[in-house]
């Protein structure tokens, strides 16, 4: 028992906590099985589809290729991290419901996580380096056409500009 | 608190107004581009998919794959696994009931010629390709489970094995099933006219060749998986499946067990696209809680399993032969149809079938002499995917329409036009008439879009190693599956005491959009104030939801439409006889608009329906809980057409297509809710991208293993491999729909890969005639022609 469980700090969606865990649990188990977050998704568990992706100290990681021992001390956001406390879309989940960019949804917590990434940088980035920094992630339902606007109008938005499709 | 509005309140000018302003009022919940009724539950993450709702302390059932393509399982030594601690269980497939049971997706038939194969067992002795089901280890958690599986000894009598259709066809070839010498596990046939005679027209020009698509799998982002337990002496399975209704019949089959005994539970899914079409390891998991007495057992696929263990997409052969006349007419045409079964029947034949039955409807020609050929083989078995044989025979029919007008020396656009489908044709078969001149109008709209003549005469010019190319393709497509198959719907309104309505229906969500366009057409035909009055309950359970058939075909929409309309004909009626005890208005001058009964001649608002909801609910002498049900057998078919145009830049020395501009363009009828429609024709636009430059599941010839059954290896779109997808719509209203509309779900996907084929052909007059054309078949074929010199000799 002893050597397989750690007792693991971190700091998750704002509030700290600690658990004990499996020295071999990824850290979407750990975030899915004993945190209960179930944003966090399985998509391919090697890292390759991007279901999993979750914010670590605000950097953007497949946490199903992160060891959970590997968060001890660590700052990780997920997508339910990201609802205001009275219960609010941000502006990215916002602009994902508004241009149609969910459908069966399983592959939106991942994309809106690394899009959260993506504007918290305050960059006006082109579609070109968009279409790149949004390449880690798998969607077989969109073709990635409304995801890619959805992300634009709220890089805009958050610059206070208007956006132009 | 907001105030009670009540029939009194003047305040109810405004929706008298409103409704005033725009003629034909009830029909603006359709045809606007609302948001997803489930977009904000997805938005936070909180929606909640079959491995979201696994109870706690659920057994792990992992499933011992075989690691040969053909042989009978000679012994499964489970000793070893035993005593692993954590393992509950060892099962073989020499403990599983002797009944085989079909998987595919299709309505029951009372006519047992007409039900689907029965062909596999819930693990299989049999082992009849690399991946198919040898054993079970269900254990305390996943890790015990996954070591009992490694740990599991098989001992096989190893046999031939064939992968390929044509080959497994030949007199010598392995058999997969016994009941199917030669492996043909169906062969149809279809003529019109007199092919051998009409051949011997003099000066017709011939255009013999042969396309071909590859296996592909359907790369949801959710692997299937499901949970099973007991409960009260039935069995409960929640699954990531489209299709409960169904599953709920083939468990009880494969079990042996009546079909009421099993309950399914579907809930939200994480795509499907005709691999959760199938039932896929419910039969196995509910066999599995019932050996460990009804403990709760959970089945989770990982990537790999759902690439080889699940379904794949049929991979086909076809041999076009078309005899041209010089005035651009064809005289006749033979087609061959070889398509890749795998191991198990699946959907079967059905795929093959539809892709022959395209070629007399798409280009009508009076000689025609069809045959096709479904075949077993050893590869993992073919079921559903989007499309549904039809971006298979698209690709070749499509291709083959663009070598026939080079042969001619015609402009392939113009040879398209003068031989399609035209106005006025009727299918007599499915019923179906092809009743506007849509292909004109798709294909218009769409070279407008891209500007498709001048680039044409502009990239023809281009001469360099990087070449610029433009195509065209159509496709056209059958909505649902009538007449072959049953198509039915139910569904079930509630009035609530609010005055919204709660609908239930058997037709899924799967991540199209289905319950948003529900709500938007029950809020229509109800009459009430906005789609977000209508509360879809998405999960279906099949122990309370109406009987449907699921998510299949391009049916849900057009389907559900049948019986949506007339349900809430039936609730209308029930609210307005009810309403006429309390207004003492004549039913017929009444009416429901706006979520208010209303007087038809001068437009009064007599009172809310949340009024009238309360009034009924709570009458002391006449207490009634309005609600209506009802089934509607559909016995339409329609048809849904479009076009894709594609431009692609093509780097010759590196053997590499990049897609440049790319525009479908559907009519599916009128849109239900436009901005949705335009989101499924980008999803199937992506997917044919795919299919035609990049995706392929490729096997091991020397042991017929899977080699990139994993989303590295196989080549899935990114961000990255695409162009702005531009989605475009003519909306010819389908007269056989209460709600004008008809199919949009696998279209999208039909046409992409050979307007991408034709426009590869149009820089580099490089005829390519399969698919994935990735570089490794680039070089191989700019060689062959010339374009490039390989470097080694």
């Amino acid at each position: 028992m002893s050597a397989q469980y750690k007792l693991i700090h971190c700091t998750i969606n704002g509030k700290e906590t600690e658990k004990m865990v499996d020295v071999r649990a990824s850290l979407t188990d750990m975030l899915r099985n004993e945190y209960h977050l179930t944003s966090v998704k399985k998509g391919c568990e090697v890292g390759e589809c991007g279901a999993c992706n979750v914010l670590i100290n605000g950097e953007a990681f497949n946490s199903c290729i992160y060891l959970a021992v590997w968060a001890e001390g660590k700052n990780i956001q997920t997508l339910e991290g990201l609802l205001s406390p009275e219960g609010e879309l941000s502006d990215i989940q916002q602009a994902f419901v508004e241009e149609s960019a969910i459908q069966c949804g399983f592959c939106t917590p991942g994309f809106i996580m690394t899009a959260a990434e993506i504007l918290n940088t305050g960059k006006l980035y082109s579609d070109d380096e968009l279409r790149k920094l949004l390449s880690g992630h798998l969607c077989r339902c969109t073709g990635y056409e409304n995801i890619l606007r959805a992300v634009k109008k709220a890089m805009y938005r958050r610059l206070g500009k208007e956006v132009d499709f | 608190m907001s105030k009670e509005r009540t029939y009194q309140d003047p305040s109810f000018r405004d929706i008298q107004e409103d409704r005033e302003k725009s003629e034909g009022d009830r029909d603006r919940r359709v045809g606007k581009s609302e948001v997803r009724v489930d977009g904000f539950d997805k938005a936070s993450g909180r929606t909640k998919y079959y491995e979201d709702l696994v109870p706690p302390g659920a057994l792990y059932v992992r499933i011992k794959h075989a690691e040969i393509a053909h042989g009978m399982v000679r012994s499964v030594d489970t000793g070893e696994a035993q005593a692993i601690p954590g393992v509950v269980k060892v099962l073989t497939c020499f403990d599983v009931p002797d009944i085989p049971f079909p998987t595919a997706g299709h309505p029951w038939s009372m006519d047992p010629g007409h039900q689907d194969v029965a062909d596999r067992h819930l693990l299989n002795r049999h082992v009849r390709y690399y991946g198919d089901d040898v054993a079970v280890v269900i254990a305390e958690d996943e890790v015990s489970a996954n070591q009992g599986v490694r740990a599991l000894k098989v001992e096989y009598e190893e046999l031939p094995f064939v992968l390929d259709a044509v080959e497994a066809m030949k007199d010598g070839a392995p058999t997969l099933h016994e009941e199917y010498p030669g492996n043909v596990l169906k062969h149809t046939e279809l003529r019109k006219g007199d092919y051998q005679n009409a051949i011997k027209e003099p000066g017709l020009v011939c255009v013999d060749k042969v396309y071909e698509t590859p296996t592909v799998q359907h790369c949801h982002i959710e692997n299937h998986g499901c949970f099973a337990h007991e409960e009260n002496g039935r069995i409960v399975v929640v699954s990531s499946t489209q299709i409960p209704h169904i599953i709920r019949r083939v468990v009880g089959q494969a079990l042996g067990r009546p079909w009421a005994d099993i309950e399914i539970i579907k809930p939200y899914i994480g795509g499907g696209f005709g691999n959760k079409q199938d039932a896929l390891y419910e039969p196995l998991c509910a066999w599995c809680s019932v050996m460990v007495g009804g403990r709760a057992v959970r089945i989770d696929c990982s990537r790999e399993e759902t690439f080889v263990s699940n379904r794949v997409r049929h991979a086909i052969r076809f041999h076009i032969v078309s005899w041209l006349r010089k005035d651009g007419t064809i005289a006749a045409r033979k087609v061959e149809v070889f398509s890749n079964q795998g191991a198990y029947a699946s959907h079967g034949h059905s795929i093959a079938a539809k892709a022959m039955g395209s070629f007399p409807q798409h280009y009508p020609c009076e000689n025609m002499e069809c045959d096709s050929y479904t075949v077993y083989t050893n590869r993992p078995a073919a079921g559903a995917m989007r499309g549904y044989g039809m971006p298979q025979a698209s690709f070749a029919d499509e291709s083959n329409i663009e070598d026939c007008a080079l042969a001619l020396g015609m402009d392939s656009y113009e040879f398209r036009k003068k031989n399609i489908m035209p106005r006025g044709f009727h299918d007599g078969f499915s019923g179906n008439t092809n009743y506007y001149d849509t292909f004109r109008q798709c294909m218009e709209k769409g070279a407008a879009y891209i500007d498709f003549e001048r680039k044409k005469k502009e990239y023809a010019e281009d001469s360099g190693d990087i070449r610029r190319g433009i195509g065209v393709a159509t496709f056209w497509y059958n909505t649902g599956v009538y007449p072959i198959s049953l198509e039915t719907s139910s569904n079930r309104m509630a009035l609530n005491l609010d005055g919204t309505v709660t609908f239930q229906c058997g037709e899924t969500e799967i991540g199209q959009g289905a319950d948003t366009a529900y709500a938007q057409m029950v809020a229509e035909a109800v009459g009430l104030r906005s789609y977000r009055d209508v509360h879809v309950k998405s999960c279906q359970d099949t122990d309370i939801t109406p009987t449907g058939l699921g998510a299949y075909a391009s049916r849900q929409t057009y389907m559900a439409g049948f019986s949506i309309r007339q349900t809430a004909d039936l609730l209308r009626d029930k609210i307005l006889a009810y309403a006429n005890e309390l207004t003492r208005q004549s039913v017929a001058c009444m009416d429901i608009a706006c979520g208010n009964i209303i007087r038809r001649e001068d437009r009064q608002v007599l009172m809310s329906l949340k009024e009238l909801a309360m009034t009924a609910q709570y009458n002391p002498v006449h207490s009634e809980h309005i609600t209506a049900e009802s089934t509607y057998t559909i016995r339409n078919n329609a048809y849904s057409f479009g076009c894709t145009f594609a431009e692609v830049e093509v780097d010759i020395p590196m053997c590499r297509v990049t897609v440049r501009n790319m525009i479908n363009v559907h009519d599916c009828g009128r849109l239900i809710n436009p901005a949705l429609a335009a989101a499924q024709v980008h999803g199937g636009m992506s997917m044919a991208i795919g299919f035609g430059l990049s995706e392929q599941l490729i096997f091991d010839p020397k042991t017929g293993r899977p080699l990139n059954g994993n989303l590295l290896d196989y080549k899935l779109s990114t961000t990255m491999d695409h162009p702005h997808l531009e989605a475009q719509f003519i909306e010819n209203p389908e007269p056989t729909s209460p709600f004008g509309t008809k199919a949009l779900g696998e279209p999208p996907a039909c046409s992409g890969a050979p307007a991408i084929r034709n426009a590869i052909l149009n820089a580099t007059g490089v005829a390519i005639d399969h698919t994935p054309i990735n570089p490794h078949v680039l070089f191989a074929e700019f060689s062959k022609a010339g374009l490039i010199k390989d470097a080694w000799t």
